[in-house]
């Protein structure tokens, strides 16, 4: 018997930010991320969360005033989605390289043009390399588990790197599904409260984010990869203790029947839900499993070789494209990582449900029997599916 | 697990009804799931809901192609859009119309259950939203669902004003349909 409440993704992200006591949120509306803010918006005005709630103007602006604040040391939340996230490029990295832990909130959605308001990845995708730690979830539940733990990992002194927490945009952020909301005592004793390292005070003044010379410039980006690496830990560290406090954790990345499995499908955000399913009704007909990359970034490499090392199909399904190269990110990546194995199992790209296209239960079947047929036969490397 | 599939036209509530219905099978003590698939968002557009019940928690997260029910809140909508697409044939399908089941032209082989939910929205609400009415049929000729649920359900979405007439539809709806049943 489920406990707890039904709601919806966006509630889940508004629940979680208020257990996190988050000191001043920005941001600015934008389709499916809206009732996000909304909802926050509500907590700050009727007393139930003590913040300062900025009104911008823009998603640049957003990022901006997010950055100002937790510059001052204070925790910070500001939530987006596509056009939005887009026009936040430049502060991305701006916030990265000033190593300020930022919890972001990314309703997934489709770039424009043609417009679209709904579900894919390419907004979070197009910023793969901006500097953030990036979390995929799967469910509501883990929407709101990952968003406290967000704030965990970005504050961790070993990491200082901005979070943000994708989740599908309607499939999520507009699903009700019953979910528990952990107590605030739970929380309090996982969260502690933010000190900062360094942090901007008029009466002990300092620079942050200044200017670097060629000679030192690249010595910053380097701490920043070192940094991501410490992630890695951080995020176990972090599940570890959160699922102490909850019975619920996730880990960087989650293994679905991969033991064995002659085929191994990747993806990442809800349809690995629709994945397992489809698996389980294909059970003795069809030996596959599926790795549910979590933490994209950072990417767990050597994780993520050793488990699909002794697959022989490994078949990336993500809802992303780079034009030009004619593939997902994803794959690309997968790809990258299996490449220097003396032995290495196959790599298929399907490229499916961008702009919101259903992804049914029959489409992941095509995918598995098409895998299936690449142990054998030469396939096409990347297939486009949902084409009509 | 049961699949159920609302439609009805913007402003008619088909995606409030789908949450109503999947809060009510999880104080029912089921898991449950409800989401809208949104086109267009303008009044009088065609809108499609959905909500799945099930005894663990459910993991798809496609739209619902072969329902176990359909509600159709508007039976104009039956000649703009196949509200009966891949209906089981064991399934039923609740419409919102004056007519009779075998007047109504709706391509299914599955069972049609009719029932005048305008009529009940404008007397106990005042306007013909007929999304709660039409939860009180479902829950009567489904039995997925109970009406003390769908009541509790009611009470966590509306303001108490709003929530006690659409609560007295819901019951007016359920005891007609129980009746003809």
């Amino acid at each position: 018997m489920p406990r707890g409440d039904v709601l919806h993704g966006s509630r889940a992200v508004a629940e979680a930010v208020k257990l996190c006591d988050v000191d001043v949120i920005a941001a600015y509306p934008i389709t499916p991320q809206t009732h996000i803010v909304e909802d926050l918006a509500e907590f700050v005005a009727n007393g139930e969360l003590d913040a300062e709630y900025v009104l911008v103007e823009s998603e640049h602006s957003a990022m901006s005033a997010c950055i100002g604040a937790s510059a001052t040391g204070v925790r910070t939340f500001t939530a987006t989605s596509s056009q939005g996230l887009a026009l936040m490029h430049e502060m991305l990295f701006i916030a990265s390289g000033m190593r300020l832990p930022i919890v972001m909130a990314n309703a997934n959605r489709a770039l424009s043009a043609p417009i679209n308001i709904w579900n894919d990845q390419q907004d979070s995708m197009s910023e793969r390399d901006c500097g953030w730690i990036q979390l995929y979830c799967e469910t509501n539940q883990e929407t709101l588990d990952t968003t406290i733990q967000a704030y965990r990992i970005s504050e961790n002194k070993k990491v200082l790197l901005p979070s943000m927490v994708c989740l599908d945009g309607f499939v999520l952020t507009h699903t009700i599904e019953p979910l528990e909301i952990p107590d605030k005592d739970a929380v309090n004793r996982f969260l502690p409260e933010f000190e900062p390292a360094v942090y901007l005070d008029p009466d002990d003044p300092m620079t942050l984010g200044a200017f670097a010379t060629p000679a030192d410039y690249i010595k910053f980006r380097f701490e920043q990869e070192k940094a991501m690496r410490n992630a890695i830990e951080a995020i176990e560290k972090a599940d570890r203790e959160y699922k102490k406090e909850t019975g619920r954790g996730y880990g960087l990345m989650e293994e679905y029947n991969t033991k064995d499995a002659d085929i191994i499908i990747v993806s990442m955000g809800s349809v690995v839900g629709t994945i397992k399913e489809v698996i389980d009704q294909l059970k003795g007909e069809y030996n596959v499993g599926l790795l549910k990359i979590k933490a994209f970034r950072p990417l767990p490499k050597e994780r993520i070789k050793e488990v699909l090392k002794n697959a022989r199909v490994v078949s990336v399904v993500e809802k992303d494209v780079s034009i030009g190269l004619g593939e997902g990110g994803l794959f690309s990546e997968i790809k990258g990582i299996l490449y220097n194995l003396d032995e290495r199992p196959k790599v298929l790209g399907f490229i499916i449900g961008l702009g919101g296209r259903d992804i049914t239960q029959p489409d992941i079947r095509d995918i598995i029997k098409l895998s299936k047929k690449a142990e054998k036969d030469v396939v096409d490397e990347v297939h486009w599916i949902g084409l009509r | 697990m049961r699949e159920i599939r609302f439609h009805g036209r913007g402003g008619q509530g088909a995606v409030t009804a789908a949450e109503i219905l999947a809060t009510a099978a999880f104080y029912d003590g089921k898991y449950s799931q409800a989401f809208p698939f949104f086109g267009v968002e303008r009044r009088g557009a065609p809108v499609t809901a959905f909500a799945r019940i099930d005894d663990r928690f459910i993991r798809i997260r496609n739209q619902i192609y072969e329902p176990d029910y359909i509600v159709v809140q508007d039976s104009t909508l039956i000649e703009v859009v196949n509200v009966a697409d891949g209906l089981k044939e064991n399934g039923k399908a609740i419409v919102n119309t004056e007519k009779e089941p075998d007047e109504i032209g709706l391509d299914t082989g599955a069972e049609i259950v009719t029932i005048n939910a305008t009529k009940i929205a404008l007397d106990m609400l005042g306007v013909p939203i007929v999304n709660t009415s039409m939860l009180g049929a479902f829950a009567a000729v489904s039995k997925e669902v109970t009406l003390d649920s769908i009541i509790k359900g009611i009470h966590k979405r509306f303001i108490p004003k709003l929530a006690s007439k659409n609560e007295k539809a819901v019951e007016v709806a359920f005891k007609e349909m129980e009746a003809r049943i």
